[in-house]
């Protein structure tokens, strides 16, 4: 598969301080790509370096087959972008808002009334097009963010926190139109995420990124892997120590805990190492009452790789609200 | 992308002026706020300093028995001689249509500022629009502006007793907005090149308050180069408000003044000085760091 991006040494300072720090991944044509990290990791600073809107202090990045520090004028072209902090005016209306940035792009008039009524309309803010932006809440101004993010049809687009602060229908629905649309046009997908449900659930490839470094990139299936794969509870009726050296002769389990009658431990394919040891157990006659397998969550993935845990909800919630304030504090 | 665009240099450029034209006449009490300021100029000082008036009002000096008609020639040359005219409040009617597009044209880096802090700037940036554009469609916003606010005073002038030359040709009047309309691009782009770094609107704030005043008292718009100290008479020579003023008194009012090429010389020079560093720097600093 050709590569959408790929980044070169990727580097930002500010100062004496890194933001990004020699980075480099590759990003497939047509795949959804995530960043996972928490707050500072840098991940705003390296969306900003793609989408050209500041300059890399070290390494570039290919973006669409255009180089961002030597092409910007060309990446612009072919990219998206829903910021993460809101970019609509708000003197204007959504509608106008709308008509402005496919201007810039250079869509025809008669295109662009036709894509910005569909958007709206995808994005449900059909009924507040002729409404100021001023008026409108945090939730409608994000949706209103994507539709402007993908006036021009991108072959890639960037979406930084783009379901920050809405609810979970909301969040829902939009993912529900950029694979729509993404699948329609082909489109490549870089995102950046708090959720790391919505990493698990709509992202091909994760990498996660803490203090401008990338920490692991991979599926989501292999990241989990990469943690020691499944964890596995069997609750036995019999001898617990003859048992245990069952399961510890087993070919890849690690870390066999027992209490009372319950055995847990990890493996990397929990369905197909479960009915090998079960027949192992039936043989010297011990009876298995319960077997769970749980596949580690992304949780427990970003924890062992970063070693913090990101609390969901909480952390977005208040990363939105602490950037309403900025807002509110810039309009004074 | 399902279609190539073939990108015209100047793309963006009048979608992007018009997005500031929209917030203006959305909203007409600012542009009623912005005229009061010459219209009370216009009204108490110029409608007061009647100096014909005043020379020839009851100018009674004991002893000396001297004819009111002599009194009156002395006043109207004196006039004359400072002002070009007799006229002090048509004089000042025309320094009012520079003085509203100076304001005007101040306040053009406050709206980079505030793209900024918005973030409209950011999203403006992951367009395809050329920077230089960003910073243009702020300097012709800002003519617009200055050419439709310059219009309301001058018919409001006259409606108050401004006299037009009688032999005022389309030309004239043309040549007058021409005058504006570089002065406008030379401080607009100014201004607007002061502000491409800035998040701070109080400074942006500080630094119009810092020069209206000066730049409008060191020019020809209230009283005539001649009647200023020396050490203020080369300032008013750099002043572009006194190239505008002099072709404007000459077009509009049909008195002598300076050489009308070498005022327009200058004023071309300004302006487009001024527009091309804007623009030039627009491409290395309006983007973050
Ligand atoms: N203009 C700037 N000047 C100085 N430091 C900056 C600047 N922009 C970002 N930083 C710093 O760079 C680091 C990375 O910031 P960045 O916005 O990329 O983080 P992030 O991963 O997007 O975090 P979040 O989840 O909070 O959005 C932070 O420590 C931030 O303070
Ligand atoms: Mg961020």
């Amino acid at each position: 598969m050709e590569t959408a991006i790929k980044a070169i040494n990727l580097t930002k300072r500010y100062g004496n301080f890194t933001a990004v720090d020699h980075i480099n991944f590759e990003v497939y044509y047509g795949e959804v790509f995530a960043f996972l990290g928490p707050n500072g990791a840098g991940k705003t600073t390296t969306i900003k370096m793609l989408t050209t809107v500041t300059r890399p202090t070290d390494g570039t990045a290919i973006v669409g087959g255009y180089d961002i520090v030597k092409q910007p004028a060309k990446v612009r072209e072919i990219i998206g972008t829903v910021p993460q902090e809101y970019t609509s005016d708000e003197d204007l209306t959504g509608w106008e808002n709308l008509m402005l940035v496919a201007a810039l792009y250079g869509i025809p008039k008669r295109e662009a009334r036709e894509r910005a009524a569909e958007l709206l309309d995808m994005v449900e803010l059909s009924y507040a097009a002729d409404r100021r932006v001023e008026t409108y809440s945090g939730g409608m101004r994000r949706r209103l963010e994507i539709a402007m993010g993908l006036i021009n049809r991108p072959v890639i687009l960037f979406l930084d926190e783009p379901t920050l602060g809405l609810d979970a229908q909301t969040r829902a629905a939009i993912w529900d139109y950029v694979y729509r649309l993404r699948k329609q046009y082909g489109m490549t997908i870089f995102m950046t995420t708090h959720y790391l449900e919505e990493a698990d659930k709509y992202a091909e490839r994760i990498a996660i990124i803490d203090h401008g470094k990338i920490l692991a990139i991979g599926t989501p299936k292999e990241l989990k892997e990469k943690v020691g794969g499944d964890v596995v509870t069997i609750e036995v009726n019999g001898d617990v120590n003859t048992a245990r050296k069952v399961v510890e002769g087993i070919d890849g389990v690690t870390g066999v805990t027992v209490s009372n009658n319950v055995i847990t431990f990890k493996v990397r394919n929990g369905g197909t190492a479960a009915p090998v040891i079960l027949e192992a157990l039936n043989k010297l006659s011990i009876r298995a009452t319960s077997i769970t397998i749980k596949e580690p969550t992304m949780d427990e993935v970003f924890l062992e790789f970063t070693g913090k845990r990101l609390r969901d909800e909480e952390s977005s919630t208040e990363e939105f609200m602490r950037f309403r304030r900025t807002v509110a504090r810039a309009r004074r | 992308m399902d279609m190539v665009v073939k990108l015209h240099p100047l793309h963006g450029l009048w979608a992007l002026t018009n997005r500031e034209l929209a917030k203006w006449y959305k909203v007409p009490v600012i542009l009623i706020i912005s005229l009061i300021q010459p219209i009370v100029w216009l009204a108490f000082f110029g409608k007061s300093m009647n100096f014909a008036t005043m020379f020839t009002s009851g100018l009674n000096i004991p002893g000396l028995n001297i004819p009111k008609q002599v009194i009156d020639e002395i006043a109207s040359e004196i006039l004359k001689a400072n002002f070009g005219t007799t006229d002090y409040f048509s004089f000042l009617a025309v320094g009012m249509l520079s003085f509203i597009t100076l304001f005007t044209s101040l306040q053009s880096g406050m709206s980079i500022v505030w793209d900024r802090r918005l973030g409209v700037l950011s999203k403006l940036l992951t367009t395809p629009v050329p920077r230089g554009n960003i910073v243009m469609a702020k300097v012709l916003n800002s003519v617009i502006r200055s050419l439709v606010q310059a219009t309301i005073v001058l018919v409001i002038a006259i409606l108050l007793g401004m006299k037009l030359n009688p032999g005022l040709t389309p030309l004239d009047i043309v040549g007058a907005y021409v005058a504006l309309t570089l002065m406008s691009m030379g401080f607009a782009s100014i201004f607007v090149t002061l502000a491409l770094r800035s998040t701070s609107w109080e400074s942006q704030m500080a630094i119009m308050n810092l020069l209206n005043m000066p730049l409008m008292f060191a020019s020809n718009s209230f009283y005539p180069v001649k009647s200023m100290p020396w050490w203020l008479k080369p300032v008013a020579y750099v002043n572009p408000l006194t190239y505008v003023n002099d072709i404007n008194r000459q077009l509009l009012l049909g008195v002598t003044g300076l050489n009308l090429l070498m005022d327009f010389a200058y004023l071309i020079t300004f302006a487009v000085i001024f527009s091309l560093i804007g623009i030039v720097l627009s491409w290395r600093y309006l983007s973050e760091t």
